[in-house]
């Protein structure tokens, strides 16, 4: 079984056609939607947790891209910033999947962004805002 | 008096520093010694114990000349960065205060409010070497004819700049948890209904008062590490309260000591001082600050080699107990139990965060350790001491 949790940003031109679907319909593909904001007009975004096959995968993948479908892997869009980051860990109490994570023996907070799943519960908690998300709402004040 | 085997004075242990035969360690490695040389022959081979702590601290704030203008002005409002600061003191003499939002700052009506500028982040702005824009308005005087005044100012150019925290450095703070059903925002953090986290915000075995719990070395005066300077212990802080319930090794069981310390801002760092925001709550200030301990005699080798297994604070429901000040602690912990990531209440198993930076906490034990040792930073004689309990011993 093969895993992959990513982003798809769709163009405004394809937010109304039915694609997702097919994922399971034609490529018996498993998919978990943890977040989705799709608008008639506008770019749509998803963030799914996609398995199967792994062959499967690239195919359905592919699918996608042929649709206009722009793919990006979790830990592409998602960053801590170490020059903000003040080491606290008021973020791991809060972390669903122990992306962020205290290493016991040092007490350091770790960032391991395979293990993400773009939650994005991270970015209010965190003091200093480091954790930086390419897909996230804007600031109130910046 | 009690009466000890070693004795030795802050004069002698700065004469060793001077001439650079200080044994200095942190409080980290003072446990390791002390568990195997015993209190005396600790006492004996170590001189000096360094604290570190670096955490949100509020009742942080900073006291700021930003010199007279031609012609002159009484300012009565200003405003640094769209921050208000606290103008009713002179002329231009001002005071940020850490915890105070931006004027346009929509607070808790967009909810939760995120609190994303204030005057934690005007203090780091200033350290970190930033041109800031300052407004006054005053109603014009004789003396000070002028009524609107605008400038930018930077740390640098203004006459006088002073960090001075009213109370900072708290010895021991709770564990906050949350029994309600919904999810609360606090300034010990976001709080997850029924139990779903519970924060904490000490650097326990590092802290620096709790390694001189019943404050026998630190008063006015003492020397510290603060916000990448050196500063002062001014006196206790406010809510300084010797009198809570001890452990048997005089750990205090919840907030107790606090300090009110104080240094020249222009020799401090963006690194050490760190503008805060927190989501529902407020702004506030990261301060890093430490405190080296005079190894006077055995118990104070015996007081410093306090580890996070000796020390306990006191899980609070943050939902009700703690605002409607029941004072009902749900559990006692220690703080080694906490670093584990995890407490157990009950039958359910609730992760455990810290607010204070342990790794920083640990970098500012060794800064202060390394300044002592090689640079000959000498330990400040306090004048007066603060208050404080008695000993249940």
């Amino acid at each position: 079984m093969h895993k992959k949790m990513l982003v798809l940003h769709f163009p405004p031109q394809i937010t109304d056609k039915p694609l997702v679907c097919k994922l399971s319909r034609d490529f018996d593909l498993c998919f978990n939607i943890l977040k989705a904001r799709i608008l008639p007009g506008r770019e749509g975004l998803m963030v799914l947790e996609l398995s199967g096959l792994k062959k499967n995968v690239r195919l359905g993948l592919r699918f996608l891209k042929e649709q206009g479908v722009k793919i990006r892997s979790v830990d592409q869009e998602i960053h801590r910033n170490d020059d903000l980051c003040m080491q606290c860990g008021a973020c791991t109490g809060i972390c669903p999947t122990h992306a962020l994570h205290i290493d016991r023996d040092t007490m350091e907070v770790l960032f391991d962004p395979h293990r993400c799943s773009g939650c994005e519960l991270c970015v209010p908690v965190c003091p200093v805002r480091a954790m930086e998300i390419q897909f996230g709402r804007d600031r109130v004040l910046a | 008096m009690p009466h000890y085997q070693v004795n030795k004075t802050f004069n002698e242990i700065n004469e060793k520093i001077r001439s650079g035969k200080a044994v200095v360690v942190t409080a980290e490695e003072m446990i390791d010694i002390v568990r195997e040389n015993g209190e005396v022959k600790a006492a004996q081979k170590v001189d000096v114990v360094t604290t570190g702590t670096f955490s949100p601290m509020c009742s942080s704030g900073a006291f700021i000349n930003f010199g007279h203008s031609v012609p002159g002005i009484k300012a009565a409002k200003v405003w640094v960065n769209g921050v208000p600061v606290h103008a009713g003191l002179a002329a231009v003499d001002i005071y940020v205060g850490a915890a105070e939002p931006h004027k346009d700052d929509p607070l808790n009506k967009i909810y939760p409010g995120e609190f994303l500028y204030g005057g934690g982040h005007v203090i780091q702005d200033l350290v970190a070497g930033k041109s800031l824009s300052l407004k006054a308005e005053a109603y014009g005087t004789h003396c000070y004819p002028r009524q609107q005044f605008e400038k930018r100012i930077t740390l640098s150019e203004v006459p006088f700049a002073q960090l001075c925290n009213p109370r900072n450095a708290y010895q021991n703070y709770n564990c906050a948890v949350n029994a309600t059903d919904k999810t609360i925002y606090t300034y010990m953090g976001i709080l997850r209904p029924r139990f779903g986290n519970a924060n904490y915000c000490t650097s326990g075995q590092l802290s620096p008062l709790f390694n001189d719990p019943f404050y026998q070395t630190i008063g006015t005066g003492t020397r510290i590490f603060l916000g990448g300077g050196v500063g002062y212990v001014v006196c206790a802080g406010t809510q300084h309260n010797p009198d809570v319930p001890r452990t048997r090794k005089g750990i205090p069981r919840k907030p107790a000591g606090t300090l009110m310390i104080t240094g020249n801002l222009k020799q401090m760092s963006p690194r050490w001082l760190v503008g805060v925001s927190l989501l529902g709550y407020g702004c506030s200030i990261a301060v890093g600050m430490g405190v080296p301990i005079p190894i006077l005699n055995e118990e104070m080798a015996m007081r410093t080699a306090i580890s996070d297994d000796d020390i306990v604070t006191q899980v609070m429901d943050y939902g009700k107990d703690y605002p409607e000040g029941t004072g009902e602690s749900l559990l006692e912990v220690t703080y080694a139990q906490l670093k584990k990531g995890y407490i157990k209440l009950g039958d359910k198993t609730v992760p455990a965060a810290p607010l204070s930076s342990y790794p920083r906490a640990r970098e500012i034990a060794g800064i202060l350790k390394k300044s002592i040792s090689e640079d000959r930073f000498l330990l400040g004689e306090p004048q007066e001491l603060l208050p404080t309990a008695a000993a249940s011993e």
